[in-house]
């Protein structure tokens, strides 16, 4: 017999911190099978933000640096600047990328920067528990909007996707979903041309993943990735924004 | 040592880093310094170099951070209201240990204030304008030639120490043109820099660059151990020039542009019959105490001149400890202390008994 | 022939390779508790495994090894 599907070279041994059935594991895994299948690991260097994936340092195999909050892309344009022919990527979650983060992901995308960014969308603040992010649906109940997020007192949520493929630095740009087999394969080949369209010095890359926090949705892993389905597909419509057809 | 060549601070600061071997700039406009910031534009883009003028100041010291966690000589530039915002990544660069040098080319406060010099900015620098139990060694050169000097310096102190430097000087020092003389070759230390994420290449465990560490006791290992490097920093990188304080009567002390007005007050007070001397503070972090303490029974009193309202006279209070005065003037919103205005407080302090 | 090695210590009882295994295989072991306190999920009947690795594919903690 052969072993068909293990822990990937590119992450580390150390077990992850994150909730039972949270979605990040999946998504650093990816990742990491990106590295080990483009044998990119030890010319790569990961961003860490801030949230619950502060510490992904400790998961990603490559050389990592950890960023304060929203400011990966910005650390990440100087890592990248520096090291032009490494591969830099930065991992974010939507209160880190989409609200104190949103300049800085903007000018990196409008510079074009030669970076790419896994951008983890669950509608939530997860780390400091359960607060409403940039990317909260209308109606959502949160700790911080206790009989759903309104309108007329909240916003509305960002498409971040939508807003960066306006960009012409951002060449390509697409948003996936974790909740099924099929997705999680589709979710890993758009992770693996963005990091290929920044191999190819092509521009920047971003691929929204979307995402379950079943510990403050307040909901079984299971009824997430249902109530991510049912809710966050429609706001949040999967597929290529941008670069589709990219030769890389 | 080659020819002598009128040039303006800011482009001096900007020659100087190029000198020691920079080749990453991140900054951002603001008046009065930008001027580095063109000269970085046009030298890096030729040489090959990086130049990135990023949206905002906090955006631009956290491109630094990336860059120097990569183990390049980087730099930025800023003024007071982009020093402010650059707080944070200073905070979060001194808890990484990144070598990197900062310049701050001091405008009036608070808020906006106004784009004319000032030294108001030695409490934020000094005493650490971020977050955390941190130091940054703050350099203070008082003339274009010191500026480069220092500024060469200011690397070789950030890579020997992984810590950011600050080259602080008011802005007179940015704007005005002087005549400096640039070495054939620099005193460049190389440090080897093990540490670096740069890549792995698969031959060494991933290195990671950060200040996080949530086990307490780690995190206290860690405070304790960047203050036994402050430690280390005075001990060898304390640097002052004590003018003319043998026997004098009175001590003016102060930095930057300031000093030198005070040099003149020397010449104008000695022809009363009153012995004036300099203490001037080169590094700012780490204070030079002993200077102070040296003198501080043998003359009448201290003098405490500032672009500002009294910032520094704090640390001159704590270093004469009480055993004798320390008087102050300061001018701010741009003004200057004049010779005359600063004569005046000598006179009053030398006609004590 | 094939054949799934869950890492059980590693398991946080999460479900999620219990609903998307084609052959209704995986379950949680509710008789067994690892050191973090979870049922840990498992595998009873090897012999219908499949090697298909939708299990390790979901599970978002990298317990699962395949083999075919």
């Amino acid at each position: 017999m052969e072993t068909v599907f293990k822990r990937p070279h590119g992450l580390t041994d150390k077990a992850f911190h994150y909730c039972p059935g949270c979605t990040h594991g999946i998504v650093h895994r990816l990742v990491a099978e990106v590295m080990d299948e483009l044998g990119i690991e030890g010319d790569t260097v990961g961003i860490a933000s801030v949230g619950c994936t502060y510490n992904s340092y400790d998961y990603f195999n490559c050389d990592m640096i950890q960023a304060a909050h929203g400011r990966a892309p910005a650390v990440a344009t100087g890592a990248k600047r520096s090291l032009p022919g490494k591969y830099v990527f930065t991992y974010q979650g939507d209160g880190d990328l989409a609200a104190i983060g949103t300049a800085e992901i903007v000018h990196a995308a409008t510079r074009g920067e030669k970076i790419t960014t896994i951008f983890v969308n669950n509608a939530i603040y997860g780390m400091t528990s359960g607060q409403m992010a940039p990317t909260t649906l209308v109606g959502q109940v949160t700790t911080t909007t206790p009989f759903g997020r309104k309108p007329e007192l909240h916003g509305y949520p960002v498409r971040v996707s939508e807003m960066l493929s306006t960009l012409e630095g951002a060449v390509y740009v697409e948003r996936v979903a974790v909740n099924n087999v099929q997705n999680i394969k589709k979710a890993k080949a758009a992770i693996k041309k963005a990091f290929q369209v920044q191999m190819a010095g092509l521009g920047f890359s971003i691929v929204e993943v979307l995402s379950i926090c079943p510990t403050n949705w307040g909901m079984t892993p299971q009824n997430s990735l249902k109530w991510l389905e049912e809710n966050m597909m429609d706001h949040y419509p999967l597929g290529n924004f941008k670069g589709k057809d990219l030769e890389v | 040592m080659g020819e002598k060549i009128l040039m303006k601070g800011n482009e001096v600061i900007a020659e100087a880093a190029l000198r020691a071997g920079c080749r990453h700039y991140f900054g951002y406009p603001i008046t009065p310094q930008t001027e580095v910031a063109h000269y970085m534009a046009k030298k890096m883009e030729q040489i090959g170099g990086v130049f990135v003028q990023a949206e905002s100041e906090v955006a631009a010291i956290n491109m630094v951070y990336g860059s120097a966690s990569t183990g390049a000589r980087v730099m930025t530039s800023s003024s007071s209201p982009g020093i402010s915002l650059k707080q944070e990544g200073i905070s979060y660069s001194a808890g990484a240990e990144l070598p990197m040098v900062i310049i701050d080319i001091v405008r009036c406060g608070p808020g906006l204030g106004g784009i004319l010099p000032a030294q108001c900015d030695y409490f934020q620098m000094v005493k650490g304008g971020g977050h955390g139990d941190y130091n940054l060694i703050v350099l203070a050169p008082c003339s274009v030639q010191e500026m480069y000097e220092l500024v060469v310096d200011a690397f070789n102190i950030a890579d020997t120490y992984r810590n950011p430097v600050v080259v602080m000087g008011d802005g007179y020092l940015g704007q005005m043109m002087e005549a400096v003389e640039f070495r054939d070759e620099e005193p460049i230390v190389k440090v080897e820099k093990p540490w670096a994420t740069c890549g792995s290449k698969l031959e060494r465990p991933h290195n990671t660059t950060t200040s996080i560490y949530i086990d307490p006791d780690v995190l206290e290992a860690h405070n304790n151990k960047l203050q036994a490097k402050y430690r280390e920093v005075e001990k060898n990188e304390t640097r002052v020039e004590e003018y003319n304080c043998e026997g004098a009567d009175v001590i003016v002390t102060a930095y930057g542009t300031v000093a030198r007005i005070v040099k003149n007050v020397i010449k104008e007070a000695e022809k009363e019959g009153i012995k004036v001397g300099l203490i001037r503070p080169i590094t700012l972090w780490p204070f030079p105490s002993a200077s102070y303490e040296k003198y501080a029974d043998k003359v009448k009193g201290f003098l405490c001149v500032e672009m500002s309202t009294g910032q520094m006279i704090e640390d001159v209070k704590l270093a004469v400890n009480g055993k004798n005065t320390v008087d102050f003037y300061g001018r701010t919103g741009g003004n200057v202390p004049t010779q005359a205005a600063i004569l005046e407080e000598v006179r009053k302090i030398a006609a004590k008994k | 022939m094939a054949k799934v090695t869950f890492r059980e210590e590693r398991c946080k009882g999460c479900k999620l390779c219990v609903d998307v295994c084609p052959k209704k295989i995986v379950t949680i072991k509710e008789d067994t508790l690892n050191q973090s306190g979870f049922h840990p999920a498992g595998v009873y009947e090897m012999d219908k495994c499949i090697g298909c690795a939708f299990c390790a594919t979901m599970c978002p903690d990298c317990v699962i090894t395949v083999e075919r």
